[in-house]
């Protein structure tokens, strides 16, 4: 059914399409939506599930990964600072090989305080062992949690994802989205059932102590799921496509990139105005294309290579920064190209930290840039609209 | 993988499940080995009214009705958090042996 609605309310939807039987969250601007929706879904009968109230966001995490020990599907949403609070549970989760599912709410960190729109959050949960999604739209956000269940359940791979929204650009912004039929996501998504679970009638101890002549394996096993995990996402959404008719453009999406002269990678919702600034540069004779990083953990690898093949100069756009060294796209873009034969050239835009506005006249702008770094970069990275810097 | 197969000899990793995982009560790990002093309880003080048997954070005190508590010492790790808590004095932590 076709509602209008916020991507925090697509979230709740999302979870309940999928019949997320355990919820535990503590509220976060921006998030707070998300589980304001689901506690009222759960409390008109309208939702089965259990809504477990906690004390904060390690809590949440904690509660979910015994939950989701039982076999039950587990849901959470958070943002920023409780998401950084949670880190510790995100590894334990990825290592007790969890499915659980969370709506990140992408937010700066602070101080400088800040409930505006960046992707540090999600950032420094790369290494954790969670799946990363980021995404454009509302209708992503939901059909991404579907996705989500589906890989995160599957017994070889068994890994938790984290789908990744904009602060209030998605979150707080209505759009039309499709709420698909329960009955036809119970098709596409068969009950979780474990082998092994948290059970009185057939107990185990999960997690226990083991000697350093078998951590290495068991971290192996881990990265041996995320690996497979990259064709998993290809097979998943064409699974998806057939039952729902609609994709959102695999691992990376891309718009109009092929012979394009320049191409700025872009995550999250800032690839839609950049598609506008496409059209526009496009009408005008320039050959200009954009892509989108999608799935960021697994990395996209293959999908980056092709990009390489398609276009001279790449304009990576990061939404975050790690300090010290570029913004955390770019080294893995960089990395993933590393020794390939005609290298593109390649700079990295610091873009839209604590959410500066990424206005079609900014990236037009950075698109100019870039379409002139025909001889090589001028410089390795740039801070974008940096007041003092570089003309901004 | 079975219940049978978690129990196997583990030669590579593909022989692993997922994660750590035992079929075994973790009664079986006896842990009282790590404890320096353990409780020893004075009879004559103690009102058998069950506080160091809700404390143990081992739960390695048992207490039936009209009896006194009973330590586990295979399981208790000689925090003394009994002792602290006792209202009658009537725990007292002692040096388990003389340490090398």
């Amino acid at each position: 059914m076709k509602m209008v609605m916020t991507g925090n309310y697509a979230s709740a939807y999302g979870a309940k399409v999928c019949r997320a039987e355990v919820i535990s969250a503590y509220p976060i601007t921006p998030q707070t939506s998300v589980v304001e929706k689901i506690a009222s879904l759960v409390s008109s009968g309208e939702m089965k599930a259990q809504f477990v109230n906690v004390e904060s966001e390690h809590s949440a995490m904690a509660a979910l990964i015994s939950a989701s020990m039982t076999g039950a599907r587990t849901y959470t949403a958070t943002s920023s600072h409780g998401l950084l609070l949670m880190h510790e549970l995100l590894i334990w989760a990825a290592g007790a090989r969890t499915p659980i599912v969370m709506s990140n709410i992408c937010r700066a960190n602070g101080p400088p305080w800040s409930v505006w729109a960046d992707h540090h959050d999600a950032m420094a949960q790369r290494d954790t062992g969670w799946m990363q999604v980021f995404c454009e739209g509302n209708q992503e956000v939901l059909d991404s949690i579907i996705m989500s269940y589906k890989l995160a359940e599957r017994p070889d791979i068994r890994l938790p994802s984290m789908i990744n929204e904009d602060a209030f650009i998605l979150s707080h912004t209505v759009e039309p989205v499709d709420v698909p039929d329960m009955e036809l996501v119970d098709e596409f998504l068969p009950s979780y059932n474990p082998r092994f679970k948290l059970d009185v009638d057939e107990p185990y101890g999960f997690g226990s102590l083991v000697m350093p002549d078998m951590y290495m394996e068991f971290r192996y096993k881990i990265n041996e799921a995320m690996e497979a995990a990259r064709q998993g996402w290809r097979d998943v959404e064409k699974d998806f496509e057939k039952t729902f008719g609609r994709n959102h453009g695999g691992l990376v999406e891309f718009y109009n990139c092929e012979d394009a002269d320049a191409v700025l990678l872009i995550m999250g919702s800032v690839a839609s105005t950049a598609k506008d600034v496409v059209d526009k540069l496009c009408s005008e004779g320039k050959k200009v294309g954009m892509a989108r990083l999608r799935v960021y953990r697994p990395f996209p690898v293959e999908e980056i290579r092709k990009l390489a093949g398609m276009t001279n100069i790449i304009g990576i756009c990061d939404h975050s920064y790690t300090f010290g060294h570029w913004g955390p796209m770019a080294q893995e873009v960089r990395g993933a190209l590393y020794g390939i034969a005609d290298q593109p050239v390649m700079k990295n835009y610091i873009i839209g930290l604590g959410g500066k506005d990424m206005t079609p006249e900014i990236l037009e702008k950075i698109f100019l840039k870039t379409l002139a770094l025909k001889d090589g970069a001028d410089q390795e990275i740039e801070w974008i609209g940096v007041k003092g810097l570089g003309g901004w | 993988m079975t219940k049978e197969e978690l129990k196997g000899v583990y030669k590579t990793y593909q022989d692993l499940p997922l994660t750590p995982i035992t079929s075994v009560n973790s009664s079986s790990n006896r842990t009282g080995f790590w404890k320096t002093n353990k409780p020893v309880l004075d009879e004559s003080k103690c009102i058998k009214c069950n506080i160091c048997w809700k404390f143990c954070p081992d739960v390695a005190i048992s207490m039936n009705d009209d009896e006194f508590p009973k330590f586990d010492l295979g399981h208790c790790k000689g925090c003394g958090i009994c002792a602290h808590e006792c209202p009658k004095d009537a725990i007292t932590m002692v040096m388990e042996g003389d340490v090398a």
